[in-house]
């Protein structure tokens, strides 16, 4: 359970004002300069030792992902924000936007001054429309301050810090589509290598990071990375935003210590599984795009991406989603499915006509219209899909058809056992 | 150089080549389909996917590049699995109509499943179905075929330049779509993307259901429509040309044909000329006999005054038949000969002052760029494509001196008057500074410029220019002359330019205007002003009805280029081959043979009795023409221009229509919808769709 004096966002339900002189108040923009006079091999070697991963859903190390950085070579250089939040059952960078946007700002300056970026961009989720409007009033609040644009809170560095508001596409939120879009493109992922540490945005070294692991730069860097690394457990250090929704009885966002038990954190948190744990049947852990856990593993996991990825599925954004016994499970991850469908960008073959043939098959098995070998065909399907394509969509779509196989394939059998039955008695 | 493993075999490569580059030259074939050596990376079909070791997922080894010590895969179990995947994937939402697809035979789809693929699909569900799309008249859409390997969009957004083609929608909704609604794709180069669609998504709108690949005979042969020389593949049935493809030579054409090229050959099959006629005393053309035909000439020459003969050569004639003409017209004490049937008269005694220098490849090379009176665009499409290849590769630095026009790549233009050049020469023009900066600069001297009535002042100034600003030197020639015909360049390199004291093309014309000449010859000449054929006795051999033969009083059936074996020479001297696809209609005859049986009515001289023993002499008079598929380097040649003038008058556009040029063009109803759509912008209603 984290303490409450190592909570980092201390007004993550708005009950205080989100403005900056507020935020001054809770120790936001303390001593920036201070921090930045210290240079930025201090900042990116801080952020290593803390052992912040990218709250994204990937989970790689940040202070790594700093110091991939190209060498200065006359480019510009960029720091992008991805707050294009679109995977289902995540509202973190929502109300980080909402609450703390003062964290998210300072964030951007320390981190665009570590990769030596003079420009950052925040690219917000276009549905994000108020909160894109607070933002900009936040943004435009820092600069009447003098915290960001020319000697940025008189730190020496300039920093002009720009908005981009998306158009509502799951897939801008992969790094080198969101790129793409931010140019004016289509949003079609790129190819890797070259990464965009390299040849990123218009060309240039630019890093992409997303809104929460951007927020906690600054509260790491006062507190030291030490003491970030003391919270949690070993390669999955410090606090996390997680985002309980489903079937529960008080759906939240509640910051929380990484590693806490899953049944704690939603005892604790969200008033429990509705109708009591015993009601509970799977829950998918981290966003909708990995694998779903049922019950017996939920009893017991720990909410860690080590933890996780041993259990075959993974901390992603840590969007808990709860669902219990009265859930149709096939049907729910056959939504899933069509949102993957939908929102696959049509670059690549394997994606592009994958995601639907997945979401027919299982409407069908969810109606019982299918034969039993279809499940295994499903999961082919899956399988011939999954790291098979240029970006992650791929694997987002077929994990949650794999952890439902997995776990549920009697349920599926089960279901179109009866249906035949049903004919035959019909 | 670096090493790497593919399939347990070590091989060398050189540093910035793809894991898909390296086993092509290791002999190892990896299957592609979105993937083609000449466009940008694309990386989407996953065809390419190969297992590398330390690497958790496969690779898509079309995009990776190859480093030290790599341990590469493409035959593994798990290979061939991700192959079949994909290959399903791509199958699903495929018709599989291949016996009703123009393509199959020469699929991509079909022939890599047969190799890679499932054997039977697993798919249950509805196929997906696309709306037809509107690309014009040459290309035949069949959208629910497409993969979506956006070859085609690349070809226009980067060969072609024009920005037509995209992709809308998302996921399986994706579609590939014209920006036009109802409108053409316009682009002289759109015929390609043809080529490139590795599945019947794109296919021939002439040739659509017409023949099958297998049924057809493929010969080679040189293209005759521009000065390119384009490389070209005859596909025959019979003695009908079915299609004409390009052949792949990186120095011409790379792997691209003009739509101009690729299309006109329905024009091959109307308004032939198919045996002499000869126009009797009522002032009717008639049927005549060879024989007749003959005898009418013989009697009209044995008489005619020497200087009132004169011989002019069209622009799509082979050399053999310039050559025995010329001969011919010699032995006869005629003088009058020409082949710049376009008017243009200027210095023309060395090779370096009429040909290509720089050559087509060697534009690759050039950073700056001065075109005069000359648009690459509709004068020659591929050299087009090569300066705008350039443009990409360094930012090539191009200006225009001439008729403006909407260029593939950006060009500066800086006026239609000619009198720019004197300030450039001056070194007043701002441009003088650019090319002056230049490494490697090069002027392209168009038939806009030359065929004014001082050509030949411009292009001494040029070559003054040239000189001026060191384009003419050891390793880099930059003087070029851009000529739009494609027996130019040939035709002047054997002489067929008027002998001492004989007449030009304009003086010629002018004559025949006054009724001063008595006899004109024309091997295939069709772009002269009708007026000059009225009072003299006109012979014609050529291919097709058209202007002059209307007017002429012999009419002598040649044979287009697809029907005769013929050298060819393009503009940058460089000496092609060409094949008899099909026979000549009717009683048409290959045109040196009607040259050579002409000779004995009227005492000639010729005694060739086969086309080896006419390349012989050919070749002994002009030995350069035995070096086949070479631009000639001879052409480089240092010599000053002297006395260069002042020039001033405005550089008009050589050609008013690309898509009709010469008499075969202006006979195809393909050339004639292109130019009903594409020029005069009168497309057909909705209901014509997929016609």
């Amino acid at each position: 359970m984290l303490n409450d004096s190592d909570r980092i966002f201390t007004n993550l339900y708005g009950f205080q004002s989100w403005n900056l002189k507020a935020a001054r108040e809770r120790g936001d923009w303390d001593n920036t300069a201070g921090l930045i006079k210290k240079g930025s091999e201090w900042i990116i070697e801080e952020m290593r030792t803390s052992g912040l991963r990218g709250r994204g859903g990937a989970g790689f190390p940040t202070g790594m992902k700093w110091s991939f950085m190209a060498p200065q070579d006359g480019r510009p250089r960029y720091l992008v924000v991805n707050a294009d939040e679109s995977e289902p059952g995540t509202c973190k960078d929502r109300d980080i936007i909402r609450n703390e946007p003062q964290k998210l700002i300072e964030g951007c300056l320390l981190a665009g001054f570590a990769i030596q970026a003079k420009v950052g961009y925040i690219y917000i989720r276009g549905e994000f429309y108020r909160e894109a409007e607070r933002l900009q009033q936040a943004v435009d609040e820092a600069y009447a301050s003098g915290l960001l644009g020319k000697n940025a809170a008189k730190s020496g560095w300039d920093f002009d810090l720009y908005i981009h508001r998306g158009a509502g596409a799951y897939i801008c939120g992969e790094e080198t589509a969101l790129l793409e879009s931010l140019e004016g493109k289509k949003g079609m992922p790129r190819l890797k290598p070259p990464f965009p540490a390299n040849i990123g945005l218009w060309g240039c070294p630019t890093i992409i990071n997303n809104v929460e692991t951007i927020a906690v730069a600054p509260t790491i860097l006062r507190r030291g990375g030490e003491w970030f690394a003391g919270i949690g457990r070993p390669n999955n250090t410090g606090t996390k935003v997680f985002c309980i929704s489903g079937h529960v009885n008080n759906p939240c966002n509640v910051e929380e210590e990484m590693g806490i038990p899953l049944k704690t954190l939603i005892e604790k948190h969200a008033g429990g599984v509705r109708g009591g744990w015993d009601n509970l049947l799977a829950i998918i852990p981290g966003g909708s795009s990995v694998p779903l856990i049922p019950r017996s593993i939920c009893d017991t996991i720990l909410m860690d991406f080590d933890s996780l990825k041993a259990a075959k599925t993974g901390l992603g954004t840590a969007a808990v989603i709860v669902m219990d016994r009265t859930t149709d499970i096939v049907k729910a991850i056959a939504r899933l499915s069509k949102f993957y469908m939908h929102e696959s960008c049509g670059q690549c073959s394997p994606c592009r006509e994958g995601t639907g043939w997945m979401w027919r098959i299982l409407e069908r098995i969810a109606k019982g219209n299918a034969k039993v070998e279809e499940i295994d065909e499903l999961l082919d399907v899956s399988y011939q899909i999954e790291g098979h394509t240029i970006c992650a969509l791929g694997d987002a779509a077929a994990w949650p058809v794999q952890g439902l196989i997995r776990h549920f394939r009697d349920e599926m059998e089960l279901r179109i056992r009866l249906a035949k039955a049903e004919v035959a008695h019909a | 150089m670096p090493k790497m493993t593919i399939n347990g075999k070590e091989v060398e490569f050189e540093a910035g080549m793809t894991i898909l580059q390296v086993a092509e030259v290791s002999g190892v074939e990896i299957p592609v389909f979105c993937y083609h050596p000449k466009l940008n990376i694309a990386g989407n079909c996953r065809m390419c996917l190969v297992e590398v070791e330390k690497s958790p997922k496969p690779v898509a080894s079309c995009a990776m590049p190859a480093a030290e010590g790599m341990v590469v895969r493409t035959n593994s179990p798990y290979v061939e699995k991700a192959r079949k995947g994909v290959l399903e994937f791509l199958l699903i939402n495929h018709p599989l109509d291949c016996p009703i697809c123009d393509q199959g035979g020469e699929c991509d789809l079909q022939d890599l499943t047969l190799y890679y693929g499932p054997g039977v699909g697993k798919y249950k569900e509805n196929k997906r179905s696309v709306s037809e799309k509107y690309f014009g008249p040459l290309i035949k859409t069949w959208m629910t075929r497409c993969i979506h390997c956006t070859r085609c969009v690349r070809f226009a957004s980067e060969i072609a330049g024009t920005s037509e083609l995209g992709g809308v929608g998302r996921g399986e909704h994706t579609e590939i779509v014209t920006s036009a609604i109802e409108g053409a794709i316009a682009s002289e180069l759109s015929g390609n993307m043809i080529d490139i669609c590795p599945v019947g998504a794109l296919t021939s709108k002439p040739y659509a259901f017409r023949g099958r690949s297998w049924e057809l005979t493929k010969t080679d042969s040189i293209d005759v429509f521009d000065g390119v020389g384009a490389n070209i593949r005859v596909d025959s049935i019979g003695t009908e040309v079915m299609r004409i493809l390009p052949r792949q030579n990186d120095d011409v054409n790379e792997e691209w044909l003009a739509d101009k090229s690729r299309f006109a050959y329905d024009g091959l099959k109307s308004q032939r000329l198919d045996r002499p006629y000869v126009r009797n005393n009522k002032g009717k053309l008639v049927e005549a006999t060879w024989d007749q035909a003959f005898s009418a000439i013989a009697l009209k020459l044995k008489d005619a005054k020497k200087e009132r003969v004169a011989a002019l050569v069209g622009g799509m004639v082979e050399l053999e038949s310039a050559f025995v003409l010329k001969q011919l017209m010699l032995s006869l004490g005629v003088k009058n000969i020409d082949c710049r049937h376009d008017m243009s008269d200027y210095d023309v005694s060395k090779p370096g002052h009429y040909r290509f220098n720089t050559t087509i490849a060697g534009i690759e090379d050039a950073d700056v760029c001065l075109l005069i009176g000359t648009q690459p665009r509709f004068e020659a499409p591929l050299i087009n494509a090569r300066l705008r290849k350039r443009y990409f590769q360094n930012g090539l630095q191009a200006a225009l001196i001439g008729a403006s026009y909407e260029s593939t790549f950006p060009l500066e233009h800086l006026g239609d008057d000619a009198a720019i050049l004197n300030e450039i020469l001056s070194g007043k023009h701002s441009f003088a500074k650019i090319l002056k900066n230049a490494k490697a600069p090069m002027i392209i001297l168009g038939e806009g410029a030359l065929t004014s009535t001082n050509g030949s002042d411009i292009h001494t100034l040029a070559r003054a220019i040239a000189d001026t600003h060191k384009m003419i030197r050891k390793d880099w020639n930059g003087f070029n002359v851009l000529h739009t015909s494609a027996s130019r360049v040939g035709c002047l390199d054997i002489g067929f330019v008027p002998v001492k004291g004989g007449l030009g093309t304009r003086e010629i014309i002018q004559k025949s205007q006054k009724g001063l000449m008595d006899i004109l010859y024309l091997l295939s000449v069709d772009d002269i002003p009708p007026s000059a054929l009225e009072k003299p006795f006109v012979i014609y051999q050529g291919h097709h009805g058209d202007q002059s033969a209307a007017h002429a009083d012999v009419i002598l059936p040649g044979a287009a280029y697809t029907e005769k074996e013929g050298t060819y020479v393009n503009v940058e001297g460089r000496v092609q081959r060409a094949f008899k696809a099909i026979f000549p209609p009717g009683e048409a005859k290959e045109d040196w043979k009607i040259v050579r049986a002409l000779s004995d009515y009227v005492d000639g001289g010729l005694e060739y009795v086969n086309l080896d023993q006419l390349r012989h002499a050919m070749i002994a008079e002009f030995p350069h023409l035995k070096v086949l598929n070479v631009a000639t380097p001879e052409a480089i040649d240092a010599s000053k221009a002297t006395d260069q003038k002042d020039v001033k008058g405005k550089l008009k556009p050589t050609i008013a229509n690309y898509y009709m040029t010469d008499p075969i063009s202006r006979n195809s109803l393909t050339m004639a919808r292109c130019t009903q759509e594409i020029i005069e912008g009168k497309w057909p209603k909705l209901g014509l769709i997929g016609e």
